[in-house]
């Protein structure tokens, strides 16, 4: 049982130790550099046609969710998280220490889960047939859905099955709300970690973008890019995201902590801010993401960027703006590479950060449009931006350990 | 006058507003007289159809209109309603500008029934896949559904109107989210990061869908008649939850910033806990220790001792899993005195709102402190002989109570405690 914590006087600096990734590229952090390197990107502009979606490159999934029964209580979504948080704990060394998961805070971005969509079209069916009878509905779902599926549509049930699967069992919050839910994740986790409320945490999310009701919701708002895949700066006339595939994690924790342990560093995770435009009127964005930058503390020119722009506008014109200002700084949209993730996609984002600091290198511009700048020297400050699809702004600061 | 700081040198967070919404009615006068008449809010649903259901009774709202309905629809309209009430209590701020941020416990939001019956019609064919639900979507003709089925709607809608700063949170514990969202509010002021926090639940849940998963899930109490009998916590003839809707809304204070202001405190927030459960998706671990290590650690973090409990708002849900597991882990931190202290399950009358009822409890849990009355656990005739607590049976009963714990468990492992007290420690 921890005690409860006083409050430090002086915040503590928080430390990003371990980094799990599983995605559209591969898993684990060395095919992730590699292909980020190479500038591969996977894309399936066929399955989903006119839409184009990343797909999720398999894995061996019993080497993180041992037992079959949990991998069948989960549907994708789930499962991609739960394996990447996996990644992220063992990149940390904490994987099985019970001492330290029993104490560890989670909190996770999470969006919903995913539908059967046998039984929605069987219904839609139905109605279209012409029958109308009372309590159809409610005898065609209680036939058609499987009890365990409500479980794997759960947003916090992200968050239950990684306390099952690797026994993070401290505390566990689940937030919501597409790009800010991640950005707030990270932001609250940190606070709580520097404030001396809690001493180590995992964040992150994960999204299954190879899902056609996913792509239903956001097509509502004609967010979906169409027809063929195009990096996130080439998007201007179109506009568009393309729904990526993939769990990002992180364990942040105190400096303090960390050294105790022994764990060895990525990076220094200093700041995270985030904001809410309105958004009513053309540059109201970009005056928030101006108000954040500036909330961030003192950022030295010439450094790095890694934007978890969407490629929709007018947003990401609004983004452009802003980034105007800093021609100075090499530029990449994690977007290009990785898709859109949602609320996975700011955690991503201080993913590639936290490991291009500890490899000594920014990744290469992978843009034909030259918005993308290289970067020679090796970064030492990297600020990841957040500007949701339609709503949620954010920014991080992530440093070189001094 | 006590210190603006607690044992453990943190601010004290004193609550300056409240606002409830439930299936007994509107406010806090409202919800307060037939709550402690032992009313109940459970009826037979007449929202939609309830043929084939094995369910067919809820604690529905059904005094607000939402056209055309849906449950995200009806949350954001419960949890306006709730926060204008306690935004006028608290006196804090101007019409549209609240000082603080907003942390709002929501239920995971989805494209509901009639809209994707809307798609359906619009597709103009008689077999129907999801390519020809994506072929009509776009093109604006549904663009408004893409708001409304966005997860953070509900918390953008109340930002705007209420002037919350910052970031809007959303959050889900499932059903401990009500207390999460305070414990939210509680650590940010804490923190020093505000002065002040809107901590908001809100429920809308009843909708066909939503009522064959948790009856899928054999979590649903099935003896519909009569529907006002159904919730039974603490009975041994007790078969599972009754769904509800509400909404419960706390402004959170520092104590230093209230009184300064000369605001009315309603009451503190002592302690927060929570820990969570790897054993099962939807059970308890048979041991109980994450329950009690989620109530000691509540406790610990408001510096108290079992002994100073003197009333506990039971999460109380009428499962039967639910309530046994309460009293084993309860009678383990409490000793002899779970037996003592009095005991009771809003959830009797309101049903389980599920999202909201960390919120809506904590509202209820401080009009006990206030009226210093403890409402009753209605429909108690057949005590479960296992379950030893001193149930406030039936009738209302007056009490000395100066500190109550309020208890949340949900799905997914997740245990949230509050304490919640008169005065400041």
């Amino acid at each position: 049982m921890s005690t409860t914590p006083a409050l430090k006087s002086e915040p503590a600096e928080v430390w990003i130790t371990g980094i799990g990734l599983a995605t559209s590229l591969g898993e684990g952090l060395d095919a992730n550099w590699d292909a980020l390197n190479a500038k591969r990107i996977n894309v399936d502009e066929k399955n989903f046609a006119p839409y184009v979606v990343h797909p999720w490159t398999p894995v061996n999934l019993d080497t993180q969710i041992p037992k079959k029964g949990d991998q069948r209580q989960m549907e994708a979504w789930q499962r991609i998280g739960t394996y990447a948080a996996g990644l992220a704990l063992e990149s940390a060394g904490v994987k099985g220490n019970k001492d330290i998961l029993s104490r560890m805070d989670m909190v996770i971005a999470a969006g919903g889960g995913e539908r059967d969509l046998a039984v929605d079209c069987s219904i839609l069916t139905t109605q279209a047939k012409g029958n109308a009878a009372p309590g159809l509905l409610n005898e065609q779902l209680m036939r058609g859905l499987r009890p365990t599926l409500f479980l794997a549509q759960l947003s916090n049930l992200l968050a239950g099955n990684i306390a099952i699967v690797h026994g993070v069992c401290g505390t566990s919050r689940t937030f919501m709300g597409e790009e800010a839910a991640g950005v707030d994740a990270t932001r609250i986790a940190l606070a709580r970690i520097a404030a001396g409320q809690s001493d180590i945490a995992l964040i992150g999310g994960s999204l299954n973008g190879e899902r056609k009701d996913m792509l239903v919701l956001y097509e509502f708002g004609d967010y979906n890019l169409r027809d063929k895949y195009a990096p996130v700066w080439a998007r201007q006339q179109r506009g568009g995201f393309v729904m990526g595939s993939a769990g990002a994690f992180l364990v942040i924790e105190s400096r303090e902590h960390a050294l105790a342990r022994g764990a060895r560093p990525f990076a220094r995770l200093t700041r995270v801010v985030g904001d809410h435009s309105r958004r009513k009127q053309a540059g109201d964005v970009t005056g928030t993401l101006k108000k954040l930058w500036s909330d961030l503390g003192d950022v030295a020119p010439g450094g790095a960027i890694i934007t978890g722009a969407t490629g929709v506008e007018p947003v990401t014109s609004e983004e452009r703006s802003f980034l105007a200002d800093h021609k100075d700084f090499a530029i990449r949209a994690s977007g290009t590479s990785f898709g859109h993730l949602v609320e996975a996609q700011f955690p991503l984002g201080i993913a590639l950060a936290a490991m291009s600091i500890s490899r000594g290198a920014l990744f290469p511009p992978n843009d034909s449009t030259g918005f993308e700048i290289e970067m020679s020297k090796p970064p030492t400050q990297i600020v990841v931006v957040a500007a949701g699809h339609w709503r949620g702004e954010g920014m991080a600061l992530v440093e070189a350990i001094r | 006058m006590a210190a603006p700081r607690d044992k453990f040198g943190r601010p004290i967070v004193v609550v300056t507003g409240m606002g409830v919404v439930t299936s007994l009615g509107a406010g806090k006068t409202d919800n307060w007289a037939k709550l402690t008449a032992g009313e109940s809010g459970i009826r037979t649903i007449s929202r939609f159809p309830i043929e084939s259901l094995k369910t067919t009774m809820a604690g529905t709202v059904d005094f607000i209109p939402v056209e055309p309905f849906t449950s995200s629809g009806l949350s954001e309209r419960l949890a306006e309603l709730a926060t204008e009430e306690a935004l006028e209590q608290s006196g804090i701020g101007h019409k549209g500008d609240f000082p603080g941020p907003l942390f709002l416990a929501v239920a995971p939001i989805e494209v509901e029934w009639p809209q994707r019956m809307e798609l359906g019609r619009a597709i103009g064919k008689q077999e129907i896949d999801y390519n020809d639900m994506l072929r009509v979507s776009g093109g604006g003709e549904f663009s408004n559904y893409h708001r409304r089925f966005q997860l953070g709607s509900v918390a953008d809608y109340l930002a705007e109107k209420f002037g919350t700063k910052g970031s809007p949170i959303s959050l889900s514990t499932a059903c401990a989210s009500g207390a999460t969202a305070i414990q939210l509010g509680v650590e940010a002021i804490r923190r020093g990061e505000t002065d002040i926090a809107l901590c908001v639940g809100a429920e809308g849940c009843v909708n066909p869908e939503a009522l064959v998963r948790f009856s899928l899930l054999s979590a649903l109490s099935t003896q519909n008649l009569p529907p006002e009998a159904a919730s039974k916590p603490f009975s041994k003839n007790r078969d599972g939850f009754v769904m509800a809707e509400g909404a419960g809304a706390l402004v959170l204070e520092s104590y230093e910033a209230a009184t300064a202001r000369g605001a009315t405190i309603l009451g503190v927030v002592a302690g927060c806990g929570e820990l969570t459960d790897s054993f099962h998706r939807t059970r308890s671990s048979p041991d109980g220790k994450p329950i009690i290590g989620c109530m000691l650690k509540t406790l610990a973090d408001a510096g108290m001792t079992p002994e100073q409990i003197d009333h506990i708002n039971a999460h109380g849900t009428s499962t039967p899993e639910n309530d046994k597991m309460e009293y084993q882990t309860t009678s383990t931190v409490f000793g002899e005195r779970a037996k003592q202290i009095p005991v009771t399950s809003n959830k009797s009358m309101v049903g389980h709102t599920l999202s909201a009822a960390g919120a809506v409890e904590a509202v209820f849990s401080l009009l006990t402190l206030e009226h210093q009355r403890i409402p009753p656990t209605i429909n108690y005739q057949n005590p479960d002989p296992t379950i030893l607590f001193n149930v406030v049976g039936n009738k209302a009963r007056d009490a000395k109570v100066t500190a109550v714990m309020s208890n949340s468990f949900g799905f997914g492992g997740q245990n949230a405690s509050l304490i919640l007290t008169r005065e400041p420690a």
